[in-house]
């Protein structure tokens, strides 16, 4: 078994945990649906957002160059890292030159796929993600198994255990807002202390040069307005044009992320506070290659707001981890073998291709076409076992024909007709495990359509 | 008007009642059906595996065996949403063109070409429609819960009609079966999880029978049913079509 069904299956193994994981984020689907009824223009929103995209990415160049001369002239100091070891290089000489050892982070996936969380502690750095979710899995030392909800995988109670470790709370109590101020009040020290605040980017806007934050905890504005420092990390692929294009953006995000009408705090920063430093860093790790790919540019719109994955009954199921990627679910499938073929070929093939996740993303990612088009990609590279490899072939010379296919099948039918159930459904019969053959006829319809028709014509 | 009648393999090996009831549906709507005897797949279970290429040549003997047509018609959603959606790569000749351009699936055929939604269907049971994700979100013989959009779907407008049939809501309106061709097998623990949930909508919701536009949906909720002995059974959608006297 690939590495997704395997991980899959020990996920599986908890009825009741997979249940409530599909469940709760099917929750979240329902609830982005019911919002996003309430806008009439809202497939018209995606068409435009997905056009806005495109232009952007036909134009990316001129875009990114236009951000950074407005940002450096509102007094920004701009940095380009062309992968991750050197943006993880760039955020600690920024650290070190502020001759700084403790930083807070919010809302940055980016930060997550360079790895920038163990390569500062190696240095010496204490780096303290600040929103909630991520803090969990930060103490746990896990990855988030969800982009907007990182924690998802896990159950109040097993918070309550975490926090009574880490944070001193009362044993056995797991009551949300319990648990949630005490977080506060560990997070406020650190906030205080900090030297050093890290934020992700949702929006790149060219024409002012300003960078804008969309959050529910605020803690974005917390670490920013705390520190002297701030440091805000983005993928080239971040540029929106105009301010005016936003509103389009801001009002299709927070409705697909958690079916809410807007985020609780939509933030804009422009230039740095007087006697503090502001710090981009635009990073492309792997993307401008991806551009230049016309099989998979479009998944340089994602907008990371997670509804691929609320809608997709396999990552319901089969939960994050299982993706073994940053960015897991039907978006992550797509992305994560660019960055290793061998390690992420399984995930292509982790979809029953239902289409859901091309129906639901807000910037119209044709997700499930790209799905199918690695599984050419890793087939046709050669990527395959010979256990999936010659069955494949064989099955094409059978269907290449009549007479092979005819042939096949009678033999098939005869099988199952007469072999007994334990070869039948010996271990190797995959299909076999979870469910019955169907019942066949000793007649094909082909056979049935020359026996009642060929043969009485002549 | 000359049909070709597709069946697709599963459909010929497995389940020749379909296929034959697809036959006798279009034969009593007055049609002038030929059921081409070299015909084999549509290609797909090896196209969605990644063996695209290695499906070229079935690609072909479905654009030999069905080019003469005027429209083919077929009980799959799925296999007509590949040909369609996937002969792309073929040299666009004007015989592959006419084929991706006239392959129908049944309802479709029915409600777009045929402009027919009563066939005086007598059908007395309560039915849950599984909407089979390559119909609905490939062909869009529906709209997809997904989508913010008036309300459509061309098998409720088939059904609706029938006389003593009971349609449940679901919970899910058009959750994925789970069964996606070979992903069954290569991801066979979460298949059988998402079929198994299926069913228990259905079966929570009322219904005596499931039934789809794909059979293949069905060949994989059945092989749950009577694997955990559910009481409750699958009825392809031209079965149920052809339950008339025309």
């Amino acid at each position: 078994m690939n590495a997704h069904a395997q991980i899959t299956a020990n996920f599986l193994a908890n009825r009741e945990r997979s249940d409530w994981h599909d469940q709760t984020l099917w929750m979240v689907r329902q609830k982005r649906d019911r919002v996003a009824a309430t806008v009439p223009e809202w497939e018209e929103l995606r068409e435009e957002a997905s056009k806005i995209k495109d232009h952007v990415l036909s134009n990316l160049e001129r875009y990114l160059l236009q951000f950074e001369e407005k940002a450096v002239a509102n007094g920004v100091q701009v940095h380009w890292a062309a992968d991750a070891a050197e943006f993880n290089e760039i955020i600690l000489q920024i650290i070190n030159k502020n001759k700084a050892i403790r930083v807070v982070k919010s809302k940055s996936m980016l930060t997550e796929e360079c790895g920038l969380n163990p390569f500062l502690e190696r240095s010496g750095i204490e780096i303290v993600d600040t929103d909630l979710g991520e803090r969990i899995i930060q103490f746990r030392r896990e990855p988030p198994s969800h982009i907007v909800l990182p924690a998802i995988h896990l159950k109040k109670e097993e918070i309550g255990e975490l926090f009574h470790e880490k944070l001193n709370t009362e044993k056995g109590v797991s009551d949300p807002h319990y648990l949630t101020a005490a977080a506060r009040v560990h997070l406020r020290q650190k906030f205080l202390t900090a030297e050093v605040a890290i934020t992700g980017v949702n929006f790149a806007v060219a024409e002012t040069g300003a960078i804008v934050v969309c959050t529910n905890e605020g803690n974005a504005d917390m670490g920013v307005h705390a520190a002297p420092v701030q440091i805000h990390c983005m993928g080239i692929e971040k540029i929106i044009p105009r301010t005016m294009d936003l509103g389009v953006f801001t009002r299709l995000l927070a409705r697909s992320a958690t079916g809410q009408h807007i985020t609780t705090y939509t933030s804009h920063y422009l230039e740095p506070r007087e006697g503090s430093d502001m710090h981009i860093v635009i990073v492309d790790n792997g993307r401008a290659e991806r551009l230049g790919n016309k099989t998979f540019r479009d998944s340089l719109k994602c907008i990371r707001c997670g509804s691929c994955m609320n809608t997709c009954p396999v990552y319901r199921r089969s939960g994050g981890h299982s993706y073994r990627y940053v960015i897991p679910g039907p978006i992550g499938s797509v992305l994560a073998p660019h960055i290793n073929i061998r390690q992420y070929k399984d995930l292509p093939f982790a979809s029953s291709l239902c289409g859901s996740c091309t129906n639901i993303c807000p910037v119209k990612i044709d997700i499930q076409q790209q799905i199918y088009s690695w599984r050419q990609e890793i087939s046709q590279k050669k990527k395959f076992s010979a256990f999936k490899n010659i069955p494949l072939r064989i099955a094409g010379r059978i269907f290449a024909g009549s007479r092979w296919y005819d042939f096949s099948g009678k033999v098939a039918r005869w099988a199952i007709r007469n072999l007994p159930r334990r070869i039948i459904y010996h271990r190797i019969n995959v299909w076999g495990r979870g469910r019955e053959l169907p019942e066949v006829s000793g007649e094909s319809f082909k056979e049935w359509y020359k026996r009642s028709y060929i043969s009485t014509h002549k | 008007m000359k049909i070709g009648l597709f069946i697709p393999c599963y459909i010929d090996q497995f389940y020749p009642g379909v296929g034959i009831a697809t036959l006798e549906l279009l034969q009593k709507l007055r049609l002038q059906v030929e059921y081409p005897l070299k015909q084999t797949c549509c290609g797909q279970p090896l196209a969605n595996t990644g063996a695209e290429k290695e499906a070229i040549p079935v690609y072909r003997n479905f654009v030999r065996n069905f080019s003469r047509f005027d429209y083919v018609v077929s009980p799959s959603g799925s296999c007509v949403y590949h040909v369609r959606e996937h002969y792309d790569i073929l040299e666009q000749t004007e015989e592959v063109i006419k084929v991706r351009n006239n392959t129908y699936e049944l309802c479709e055929f029915i409600v777009d070409i045929l402009q027919m939604d009563d066939l005086k269907i007598n059908y007395t049971h309560k039915v849950g429609i599984h909407q089979s994700c390559h119909g609905l979100r490939g062909l869009k013989l529906g709209k997809s819960s997904e989508i913010i959009a008036d309300r459509y779907s061309k098998v409720h407008k088939l059904l609706e009609k029938a006389s003593g049939i009971q349609i449940i809501q679901l919970d899910r309106e058009d959750e994925c079966c789970g069964f996606g061709g070979t992903f069954s097998v290569f991801e066979p623990e979460v298949s059988v999880r998402m079929g198994t949930a299926r069913v228990e909508d259905h079966q929570h919701n009322g219904a005596e029978v499931i039934t789809a536009t794909d059979m293949s949906c069905l060949m994989h909720m059945e092989g749950i049913i009577r694997r955990q002995k559910m009481n409750i059974k699958v009825v392809h959608i031209a079965e149920i079509l052809n339950s008339n006297s025309l």
